[in-house]
Formats: C-alpha cells, sequence, structure tokens
C-alpha cells in the first residue's frame, strides 16, 4: 500500500509539473502536438526510473559535497543512452524534440527527484516514485500536447478530428497557447488536490505535523527506522 | 434622539457608479457604431449583437461556475462585448466573434478576480487572440457600401497598408470612416463625438487620448510620415479614447497617465515605422497596461506636508 502510494503521489497530489511547478521549460516547449509531448514524456520518464534506481543504489557512496555532480554525470549517461536509442529508433521524434531531447539533463524534476527522494531512500520506493513522477509528467504533456493540438491544428497524432470543418485557433499551438493551458491545469489540479486533501489521512510516521500528506518521506522513515 | 451610525470611509459618496460610467461609455460608443452600419451594412449590427450578447453570457455562466455574484447589470461585459466588435472586421465569421469576447470575458477578466482586476483590456486580449488565431478571417477587409458596385462585396486595404504601399489617402474619406477597417474604428468623426461626450461627462480625462494622439502624430511626423492621415486611419482614435482609458489598467494620477500614453503612442508609432504588422494600436496599448502598476508606484502623490523618513527611498 505504501509502495503505491510512492507511484500514485505523482499523478496528481505531487504531480511534478502541475502541483510541484518543476520541468517548465520543456513542458511548454513541446508540447505542441501530442505526439511530441508523448515522446518526450516517455524519454523522461526512462531517464528518471534509471537515474533514480542508480542514484539510491549509490547513496551512500557518493560523498555529500560532490552529490550534484554525481547525480548530473548519472542523469547525462542515462539521457545519452535514451537520445541514441531515440535518434536509431524513432528519428522523427528525435527532429521534433530538437535540442529539448538532450536538455533532459538539466529538466529539474529528474534532479529534483535525485535530491529529494533517491538520496535518502531504498531502490524499490526510488524507482516507484521515478515511474509515479515519470507517469504524472508524461500524462500532463499527453493532456496538455492533446488539447493545444486539437485546438490549434483540429488533429489529435496527427489525425483530423475537427480539421476541415472547424478553422482551428492557430494561437493554441503558439507560446501564449501554452501559457494559457498551462494555468488552467495548474488551477484544476490544485482545486483537485485540494478536494483529496480534504479525506481524512491517517498519521502514523511524522506525528501530527500538518505538512503530513504533502510530504513524502512518512513511510520510508518509518521503513528506514 | 437620533441613533448615531459608526462606519468607515467615505461618508459622502458622488453619483458615478460602475453602471452610470459603463452606461456613459456606451452611449459615447453608440455613434460609432451608427456609423459602422452605414459604412459597412447591416451586417455590423449583427457582429456587434453577437459579441455582446456573447460577452454578457460569458459573463453569466462564469460567474455562476465560480459561485460568485451576478454582474451583468453593472453593463461592463456589455462595454468589453461592444469594443471587441469595433474591432473586428466585418466579414468576420460570427463564431469567431463570440470565441473573442467569450476569451475576453472568461480568461482575462473573470480569471483575474472580475471588474477591476483584469492586469489588460480584455476587448485588445480578445482581438489579440481572434488575430493570431484566425489571421486570414481577421484581415478581410471589406469596402464600404458606398464603393460597392455589383452583388459580390469587393475587398479592400486598410489606409495604413494603403499608404505603406504609396497610395494617397483622401483626408475625407478618413474623417467620415469610408475607408476599409475594422467595423469601430474607421469613422473618425463619430469616435470624436463620443470621446467628448465622455470628457464633458467626465468619465475619462482627455489626458491620455490627446498625449497619445499627439505623441503619435509627432513621432510619425519625425519618421517621415503624413502625421494627419496617420492619426486618422488604424484603431488609434479607437484605441486612444476608448480603450487606453480603461480605468482598471491606465494610470490614476495625471503624470502616471501623460507618460502612460506617451508610451502608448511611441510604441504604437515604432510598430508602424518599423514593424513588419501594419497597425500596433493593440499591443501598444496591452504592453503600456502591463507597465501600470509601475507608473502609479512611480508617481504617487505625496501626502500633503509629510517628511520623507531616512531611508525610506527603497
Amino acid at each position: 500500500m505504501s509502495l503505491f502510494k510512492e507511484f500514485s503521489k505523482g499523478i496528481i497530489r505531487e504531480n511534478p509539473v502541475l502541483r510541484l511547478v518543476l520541468g517548465t521549460c520543456p513542458t511548454l516547449a513541446v508540447t505542441t502536438s501530442a505526439k511530441n509531448a508523448l515522446g518526450m514524456g516517455l524519454a523522461a520518464t526512462v531517464v528518471l526510473i534509471g537515474s533514480n534506481v542508480v542514484i539510491s543504489l549509490l547513496r551512500k557512496v557518493i560523498p555529500d559535497k560532490v552529490r550534484i555532480p554525481a547525480f548530473i554525470t548519472i542523469i547525462a549517461a542515462f539521457v545519452t543512452i535514451v537520445q541514441m536509442f531515440v535518434k536509431a529508433f524513432l528519428p522523427s521524434i528525435n527532429d521534433a524534440l530538437g535540442i529539448f531531447l538532450p536538455l533532459i539533463v538539466v529538466n529539474c524534476i529528474i534532479l529534483g527527484r535525485a535530491e529529494m527522494f533517491a538520496s535518502k531512500n531504498p531502490v524499490l520506493p526510488s524507482a516507484l516514485d521515478g515511474a509515479g513522477m515519470g507517469v504524472g509528467f508524461t500524462c500532463t504533456l499527453l493532456l496538455m500536447g492533446s488539447i493545444r493540438e486539437l485546438i490549434g491544428a483540429g488533429t489529435i497524432f496527427g489525425f483530423a478530428v475537427t480539421a476541415g470543418h472547424i478553422e482551428p485557433m492557430m494561437i493554441m499551438t503558439m507560446a501564449p497557447g501554452g501559457f494559457f493551458v498551462f494555468g488552467v491545469l495548474v488551477a484544476l489540479a490544485n482545486k483537485l488536490a485540494d478536494k483529496m486533501g480534504k479525506k481524512p489521512v491517517e498519521h502514523t510516521g511524522c506525528g501530527n505535523c500538518h505538512a503530513c500528506d504533502g510530504c513524502s518521506a512518512c513511510e520510508s522513515k518509518e521503513e528506514n527506522a | 434622539m437620533e441613533k448615531l451610525t459608526v462606519s468607515a470611509n467615505p461618508h459622502i459618496k458622488g453619483a458615478a457608479t460602475t453602471q452610470r460610467i459603463m452606461l456613459d461609455v456606451i452611449i459615447a460608443l453608440v455613434p460609432a457604431g451608427v456609423a459602422s452600419v452605414i459604412i459597412f451594412g447591416w451586417r455590423s449590427l449583427l457582429v456587434i449583437a453577437t459579441c455582446v450578447l456573447s460577452a454578457v453570457i460569458s459573463e453569466l455562466i462564469c460567474r455562476k461556475i465560480m459561485k460568485r455574484s451576478n454582474t451583468i447589470s453593472d453593463l461592463s461585459a456589455v462595454v468589453t462585448g461592444l469594443l471587441l466588435a469595433y474591432n473586428l472586421p466585418v466579414s468576420i465569421p460570427l463564431w469567431m466573434a463570440a470565441i473573442g469576447s467569450a476569451v475576453a470575458i472568461v480568461v482575462v477578466k473573470q480569471m483575474f478576480g472580475g471588474l477591476g482586476h483584469n492586469f489588460v483590456n480584455p476587448a485588445l486580449i480578445g482581438r489579440i487572440v481572434l488575430m493570431n488565431s484566425f489571421a486570414a478571417a481577421m484581415s478581410h477587409w471589406t469596402l464600404p457600401v458606398m464603393y460597392q458596385s455589383g452583388a459580390d462585396a469587393i475587398t479592400t486595404a486598410t489606409p495604413l497598408v494603403q499608404m505603406s504601399n504609396g497610395t494617397a489617402v483622401k483626408y475625407t474619406d478618413l474623417l467620415f470612416g469610408t475607408t476599409g477597417g475594422c467595423l469601430g474604428e474607421t469613422c473618425v468623426i463619430a469616435l470624436v463625438v463620443g470621446g467628448i461626450y465622455l470628457v464633458c461627462r467626465r468619465v475619462i480625462s482627455p489626458a491620455i487620448p490627446l498625449v497619445y494622439i499627439g505623441t503619435t502624430a509627432l513621432l510619425t511626423f519625425f519618421a517621415g510620415f503624413d502625421p494627419l492621415a496617420q492619426t486618422m486611419s488604424g484603431g488609434l482614435m479607437l484605441g486612444a479614447i476608448f480603450m487606453a482609458t480603461d480605468y482598471a489598467t491606465s494610470p490614476t494620477t495625471t503624470l502616471g497617465k501623460v507618460i502612460y500614453a506617451i508610451g502608448c503612442g511611441a510604441i504604437t508609432s515604432f510598430i508602424r515605422i518599423f514593424g513588419s504588422i501594419p497597425e500596433g494600436v493593440s499591443y501598444s496599448i496591452i504592453i503600456m497596461n502591463i507597465v501600470t502598476p509601475h507608473i502609479d508606484r512611480l508617481t504617487r502623490h505625496k501626502p500633503f506636508g509629510s517628511v520623507k523618513a531616512k531611508g525610506e527611498g527603497k
């Protein structure tokens, strides 16, 4: 149950893009179409899971003072692998994502999870945390990409939906449309998370701390103890 | 013995209410609307009605969903709808006009907290969204009905485009508005009449329109354009009189208003002189709207007799 929570928290409650507001740059840049969004989301998810696992394994080896360069090196290794893979098998995605594919190295979500979670937790929760965050990131990007592509071009994944019948609103595929969809989704996610937060939460680990249901250290603390 | 009522100030209120001010603006906009029907035919009335209706319905639904009080009766949505309609070409498909109004009300006004909380002019954002979404439909200019011959509507270019192509435009055409352009922006006489009404009713101060138009005339003159034709064409009159003077998005002090209007005029002129788009009124007003809070802070009145405390400067 607690392991499932590590996974599920990334989807809405601690959604990296909409609740933690990390990785905004690739989010706004690549969500012009559903296909690009999905490609970016999956690539980041693979990197996220890989780096979380390796960093978690090495968390007792890496000296505290040089942990950030060490994390970045590990993340960069995974990004390089993903990039080579995408270049070899999905060249069209590689062209569409352009510079944003190698830039996954500096995506704050990945470094953020390494610093906040993987460097303090065992392998399995870290992997699940990475997977959950990745799924949350991918879902958000896919949603944004689909909305922007549908309204901005009348298609989804390149298939005509309203294209040819209704003139598309081009502004949605431009930067203002990205910011607009982003803002609306953040508002919706906040509303949704507020509603979920009203459910009674069992205070097990950190006592009666009010930040408990927003904090992910709880279950893992118990396990470590 | 009479009861003593204790309440917070202000204790004496003027007669001006939001509703009264908005009604004045609507009255001031009527001449331009009448002119647009005469110049572009009955379809302009249809566009105006669509925009106003869409704005009012959007406001109604939005307030309902957000569980806020109903504010239809303050007429601000009607004004937004009217202003947006005046910024559209007569041939615009009606559903596009409706979308523009909805965007203006929902995104710019209600999402930021309703009347007085909008950070830029809602009607202008409606126009810019439509402009960037449906570029073809938004730059399809029909020749005024008095110049039409035959059954098919003939298209034309706006005076600004004509002038940049080297074609001379008659002053009388500009004055009476018998040129291609948006619904409410062409007839200078009607707009000026509306502006004078607003100044006489003390709804707007003349500072913003005069300085805005003056700056544009001066700068375009120095750039080698015909300042008279420049000020009378495009959306300048409509923008300077009705949109730049929006209370929520323009500075409160007179000095602030002058700085704001110079900024509007300068950006408009720069876009017209150097820009790749023929008209820059909407963008210039939006940019100065965003700067307004800073202008307000810089030009704040000092309380009478106050002494600046040490280190309070920043």
